[in-house]
């Protein structure tokens, strides 16, 4: 077991990955950081970071899975199920008395499972065809499996099937998934309106415009220098009076853009797009 | 029990509890100096999907206020601090939090060991760790790299805890400088008053 790196042995990793890649990890959060690299040093018994550095070199393919290890791709369909009750109940019946199409993107989607929920929800409400869904990520390798939608049945079965119950759906998530063997398969057809697209938040910003924005539990991996670059990014992405959505335990509070926006819901962690 | 010295050199105290331990964190927290101000920053096994009610039971006779911090929230004195469902709680240099939902580790978000792994890092020789009841061995790591790096071990005695898992886990893997009653922990907090 890797016991411990030291702070520069880090540094110089994410320094590297910079320089040779197109990844910058050098406002990542430290101590998850540290985490991700410690557990791919035990992965491939590296005994130090030096390593990582001397793989790739030898080995530029590896910095493809580097950045796969080193994103966190743990994530739940209906995590925080009041805060879907609140889209379905509040957020989009207001946004439809506006306007017949909402745009709506995911900013690191992940493996998928709130693009997924995304899609139920608005299935069940009749609003499936009024929106265009972007769900973008940094790994391609997370996104080809976002859209094969393949989840395993056991982590169905005593998370994402619960969620869904706390949602209070109009049927069961069984509903939108046949079992295979160990895994689940998502309906395709779910994702008729969804793009997903490799993207990078730290480098290639913004693309387009939209109405809501979901960015849950991502930027908890970033330091507050890198957030309020994000949040920036996420101001210019949103139309006027358009939402802004982050984790439950996030806020914007502290950063440069705060003030051109309100808070809609703070439980929810809900904010609107209110000044330019 | 023995009351330490160097009290001064203390900048945080970081406690891990899982079953049996509420009553007891209640209770410290119940009959704790007021005036004790390093920062307390608490990971406790909880429900995942249960995001409220925590706080606002245990700040029922809490002496202090408690938080569920927000990611990259300041640490400051005279706060408890309380790790949120579904979220690992890491203390970061600079003297600050983040949160992460990485996989779980010894099948608990928040875990323990993550808790007092990063807070040592941090606080090195200066933090106090406390590991009470509980049913799995999650916070024994964290207690051992806490006592490598310098910092004050304790933990609440096998005898009175409801289950002995954990402590007994840490005894088995590293020193722990104290085995405490819940009483004495209490004492051995408050001494940091005189």
């Amino acid at each position: 077991m890797v016991e411990d790196i030291e702070l520069a042995e880090i540094k110089k990793l994410a320094t590297f990955i910079k320089d040779e890649f197109s990844y910058d990890f050098t406002n990542y959060a430290l101590s998850s950081f540290k985490r991700r690299i410690i557990r791919i040093m035990e992965l491939y018994k590296f005994t130090n970071a030096d390593q990582i550095i001397q793989k790739l070199t030898k080995e530029p393919e590896f910095s493809k899975t580097l950045l796969s290890e080193i994103t966190v791709n743990v994530t739940e369909m209906f995590r925080d199920p009041s805060l879907w009750r609140v889209l379905r109940d509040q957020i989009f019946p207001n946004l439809f008395q506006m306007q017949n199409e909402v745009k709506i993107w995911h900013a690191g989607c992940s493996s998928g499972e709130e693009v997924f929920s995304m899609c139920v929800l608005l299935e069940e409400n009749g609003w499936l065809d009024k929106v265009k869904i972007f769900a973008t990520d940094i790994d391609h390798v997370i996104i080809k499996k976002a859209k094969e939608g393949k989840y395993l049945l056991k982590n169905t079965q005593e998370v994402n099937d619960k969620n869904y119950v706390r949602f209070e759906g109009k049927g069961k998530l069984s509903d939108y998934y046949k079992i295979d063997g160990q895994n689940v398969i998502m309906e395709q057809n779910l994702l008729r309106n969804v793009t997903f697209r490799e993207h990078d938040l730290v480098k290639t910003g913004w693309f387009s415009k939209f109405d809501i924005i979901l960015c849950r539990n991502v930027m908890i991996y970033f330091n507050q220098t890198l957030q309020n670059e994000v949040f920036k990014v996420f101001h210019t992405s949103l139309f006027n009076y358009g939402y802004l959505i982050i984790g439950s335990k996030e806020t914007l509070v502290w950063c440069d853009i705060a003030n051109k926006f309100i808070t809609v819901n703070n439980e929810e962690k809900i904010y609107k797009r209110v000044r330019e | 029990m023995a009351i330490i010295d160097n009290k001064e050199i203390y900048k945080a105290v970081v406690i891990g509890g899982s079953a049996g331990s509420f009553q007891v964190i209640s209770k410290i927290l119940s009959e704790i100096n007021p005036k004790f101000d390093l920062p307390i920053i608490m990971a406790l096994h909880r429900l995942k999907h249960v995001r409220n009610g925590f706080v606002e039971a245990l700040s029922i006779k809490s002496k202090k206020p408690i938080i569920e911090p927000a990611d990259k929230e300041a640490i400051k004195k005279g706060m408890v601090y309380l790790a949120p469902a579904n979220y690992h709680l890491c203390v970061e240099l600079g003297n600050y939090f983040s949160l992460s939902t990485e996989e779980m580790v010894n099948n608990s978000r928040p875990a323990i060991d993550i808790t007092i792994d990063t807070a040592s890092y941090v606080y090195k020789q200066k933090i106090i760790g406390i590991l009470l009841s509980g049913a799995n061995k999650d916070g024994a790591i964290g207690m051992k790299r806490l006592k490598n790096r310098g910092g004050y071990t304790i933990v609440q005695d096998p005898k009175e805890c409801t289950i002995t898992t954990m402590p007994e886990a840490a005894l088995e893997i590293t020193t722990i400088d104290q085995i405490l009653k819940t009483s004495e922990i209490i004492q051995f907090l408050n001494s940091f008053c005189d």
